[in-house]
């Protein structure tokens, strides 16, 4: 009888500590970062707007992993050692992306083995060259020019160019306290973009806002900003 | 002696029992073991009685599609028709974007509903015992139902695979020949119109059938298809086009489309079976009455009808009563916004906010509450609840508070709050805010300042959660049709006739001063069918089709400037991101001229966070990864 009793309990034991061995993975160890460039400079968008995908074949289901674009332009993702595709899907953030024979989205091997650091570059429609942000009593006051990078026939218009202030960091058009937006004949010379907005009384106070430009394109879902200023006043 | 009759007693009961099992055993096995179930009707049994097919294609209408519809008023929140007053659904306003996969409408249910369709026609066509007559109806309501489920489709996802005959699998291992690619966008609308035009002779031509097909649901699904269709041929660009034709109409197309729209509209005009609903004198009654009248209702072409005291039947007005008359504790889910409300063109036709400040930024006093929304378009007051006005003969009980001379705001947290001593010179208690509210982040409280009155239900009990109602939801009425007949005529090229179709619509909201053919315009269609079919559906797509909804809802905020003195107000790309709403206050300044007058704010609710995103890759929603892994030949929808 206390044979058996002892033999039961070991059982139960052994039972409880095999039944987690198996089939548990490691969590995702390397850590793939960059930035999306053009020609080594960082193009900033909206957060949370822009993202490409990541292709790994061979594990049942075939279904992309979505990498977030920050504001900075930076992305991060924790991945599994492997071999991906790395693909932006058409209309994904303010640029062109390389197409391949048939016309479709190419795609770039991406392989994963450790830790890995991998600056992306894409074919922005416009650039914002010689971007200034300053504060001049109760106003912030924004100016930039625009280079026209994609002159060919994928080449669009601007269709608004917008000075946007917030209480923080994030700041695009859905999260601002204030915004200028040029359009139509404002955006005549597109060298000589001034904006201006008045800073509202901010509860609770504080003695700064932070700014940037958007340029918004025609039949681009996506914004290129200029990066997030912290302007004191 | 008495021994043997026993003995044969025995053999003979021997004998019946051998007899009996044996005889027994002797069927053959088929026999015994094939039996008819009883709980399913073997097809061949169904169709020979039409009573029996009518049940099943009473299962079919019931799975015709809707997006926005009467059972789920919370939908219409996710737009900027109306704010979710109710703390489970405060994330309609809070999500910046809409996902690509948002009303997708392409998955293994939706290609089910098309092969039982398919099976239905195909087993009816067999079918012999049915009368002609009979059998050819009930085709024809199935092949209408196919036509609309195709029309939710490609509205939804651009061209699908046409599939018209029942598939099955034959488990062979190879499933490439039930894969078939995406027709164009254009062939589908030509199989909708296609369809629509051939069954209409067959469907009944009767006015007095509303939940059924008729000739005229027939017609009017076509005018409606062949309108988007020529609108996303017109409006179309390269953006949204696939090299295919999946996605995109060629333009050259779009007056061929608007021809057949508005000949579609025409036959049901001439035809003068259905007329626009007006057996009220009271305009504004009469316009509510149109949504829950069932009885003999001549604008009413097609609606699912509900039953009460059947399981048939929906809580939209448990939903949305207002609160302080509501037969349950619980109500006013659905707050019509501000962006809608003043959209009600004024009776001179022009457009106007709604005046809560003067030119110079300085509140206007108001005697009575309904004062400012005094001359405007009789549909506001039949759309909408407005703070002042009744529902089943109550006065519903909106307004936030007092607002003293130095500018205090007297308010109170709860429905219809008591407070002691708080206003100047009265110790005593008084009610500091309307039994609806508006209180902001209160759930059933009117935070944008309305109630919604469309398809609320008058009849006593429709607000019981043991009751409900039976109003039914009206999917094609004859106003469309002539808005339809008139957005067509006008994009041919036709303004007379555009200003002609036009006008009943809008003599029957008041707007007695005729539009004239130089007045109608593009802004002023979509205008019409803004505040005509407001709650009712049609928003979404509509939008779509103009390709205006990535400028109306583009993911900017909007401020309180935008709703005073506002002078775009009848603009067709006026952006309208976020829900504002317009709180009536008392003012109380004892010996003021203006004592206990009432002043108007314009206040966007605090649960409202975030603008309303459209982007270029909504216009058509994404297909489902499992779709395009099951079948190669699936093209992606564009830009997303």
């Amino acid at each position: 009888m206390k044979n058996r009793f002892y033999f039961i309990i070991g059982a139960i034991i052994a039972v409880l500590f095999s039944a987690c061995k198996k089939d548990n993975y490691e969590a995702p160890a390397a850590d793939f970062t960059g930035r999306i460039v053009y020609k080594g400079e960082a193009i900033n968008v909206q957060y949370g707007q822009v993202n490409f995908e990541l292709w790994q074949s061979g594990f049942g289901n075939y279904s992309a992993l979505n990498v977030n674009v920050n504001q900075d332009g930076n992305y991060s993702a924790k991945l599994f050692d492997g071999n991906y595709k790395l693909v932006f899907s058409p209309n994904q953030g303010p640029f062109l992306w390389k197409k391949n024979a048939a016309g479709k989205q190419d795609t770039i091997a991406v392989n994963i083995s450790g830790n890995k650091v991998m600056d992306i570059e894409v074919m922005p429609y416009y650039m914002i060259r010689n971007a200034s942000l300053t504060a001049a009593s109760g106003k912030v006051n924004g100016f930039c020019k625009l280079e026209k990078i994609i002159t060919d026939a994928n080449a669009k218009d601007i269709e608004s160019v917008s000075l946007y202030i917030n209480k923080t960091q994030f700041i695009d058009g859905g999260n601002n306290i204030g915004v200028q937006e040029l359009r139509g004949a404002a955006l005549a010379d597109l060298n000589n973009l001034n904006m201006s907005v008045s800073i509202p009384t901010i509860v609770p106070a504080q003695n700064y806002v932070f700014a940037r430009i958007g340029v918004k394109i025609a039949g681009v879902d996506d914004l290129i900003f200029t990066p997030v200023t912290k302007i004191s006043f | 002696m008495k021994k043997t009759n026993q003995m044969k007693k025995y053999i003979y009961t021997f004998a019946a029992i051998a007899c009996l099992s044996f005889a027994q055993s002797c069927k053959k096995d088929s026999e015994f073991l094939d039996k008819q179930p009883t709980s399913t009707l073997p097809i061949d049994a169904v169709w020979k009685d039409p009573n029996l097919v009518l049940t099943v294609v009473g299962d079919l209408y019931d799975r015709f599609p809707d997006f926005q519809r009467i059972e789920s008023w919370w939908l219409f929140a996710d737009f900027d028709e109306g704010f979710a007053s109710a703390s489970g659904d405060y994330f309609r306003h809070q999500n910046l974007e809409y996902g690509y996969d948002a009303w997708r409408y392409w998955d293994i249910g939706v290609y089910r509903l098309v092969n039982d369709l398919n099976l239905f026609i195909k087993r009816g066509q067999e079918a012999t015992a049915l009368k002609a007559e009979d059998r050819d109806r009930f085709l024809a309501e199935a092949r209408f139902i196919r036509a609309g489920v195709y029309f939710e489709m490609v509205k939804r996802m651009g061209g699908v695979p046409l599939i018209t005959v029942p598939l099955a699998y034959d488990y062979s291992g190879d499933p490439s020949y039930l894969q078939y690619p995406r027709a164009k966008e254009s062939e589908v609308y030509d199989f909708v119109i296609a369809e629509l035009e051939a069954v209409k002779t067959i469907l009944p031509d009767n006015a007095t059938i509303q939940s059924r097909a008729t000739k005229a649901a027939a017609l009017a699904m076509e005018s409606r298809a062949a309108l988007y269709a020529g609108s996303i041929a017109k409006y179309s660009n390269a953006q949204l086009t696939l090299p295919g034709g999946e996605v995109g109409i060629s333009a050259a197309m779009a007056n061929g489309y608007f021809t057949k729209a508005l000949n579609a509209a025409k036959e049901i005009i001439d035809g003068g079976k259905y007329s626009l609903y007006k057996k009220n004198p009271n305009l504004s009654d009469n316009f509510a009455a149109l949504f829950t009248d069932k009885g003999s209702n001549p604008e009413v072409i097609f609606a699912k009808d509900f039953k009460l005291k059947t399981n048939k039947v929906h809580g939209f007005t448990i939903d949305n009563q207002p609160r302080s008359s509501a037969e349950e504790a619980q109500g006013g889910r659905l707050n019509p916004s501000l962006n809608l409300v003043q959209s009600f063109e004024k009776l001179d036709n022009t457009y106007a906010s709604l005046a809560s400040v003067d030119g110079s930024g300085n509140p206007v006093y108001y005697t009575n509450i309904t004062d400012i929304f005094a001359d405007r378009d009789a549909r506001l007051a039949g759309t909408v609840i407005l703070p002042g006005t009744q529902f089943k003969g109550k006065t519903v009980d909106i307004w936030a508070g007092y607002q003293l001379a130095n500018g205090t705001i007297v308010t109170g947290d709860n429905f219809a709050q008591s407070k002691s001593n708080v206003l100047p010179g009265n110790p005593g208690s008084v009610q500091v805010v309307g039994g609806d509210g508006p209180v902001d982040g209160l759930e059933f409280s009117a935070q944008s300042g309305f109630y919604v009155r469309k398809y609320l239900d008058p009849a006593t009990g429709s607000g019981q959660i043991g009751t409900r109602s039976d109003v039914w939801w009206i999917r094609y009425r004859y106003a469309e049709v002539l808005l339809n007949a008139a957005e067509a005529a006008f994009e041919l090229g036709d303004a007379a006739a555009a200003a002609n179709y036009i006008k009943p619509v809008r003599d029957r909201a008041g707007l007695t001063t005729a539009l004239s053919p130089a007045n109608i315009t593009f802004d002023r269609i979509v205008h019409e069918r803004k505040v005509e079919f407001a709650f009712e559906g049609h928003q979404l797509w509509d939008m779509k089709r103009w390709r205006l909804a990535d400028k109306v809802w583009n993911g900017n905020n909007m401020s309180v400037a935008d709703f005073t003195n506002a002078s775009n107000i009848g603009s067709a790309t006026r952006t309208s991101t976020q829900v504002f709403g317009l709180w009536p206050y008392k003012y109380y300044n004892p010996g003021n001229a203006n004592h206990l007058k009432y002043i108007f704010k314009v206040i966007k609710p605090s649960r409202v966070t975030a603008a309303h995103r459209f982007r270029i890759g909504n216009y058509y929603s994404s297909i489902g990864q499992d779709v395009l892994n099951g079948n190669p030949k699936i093209i992606r929808n564009p830009n997303q």
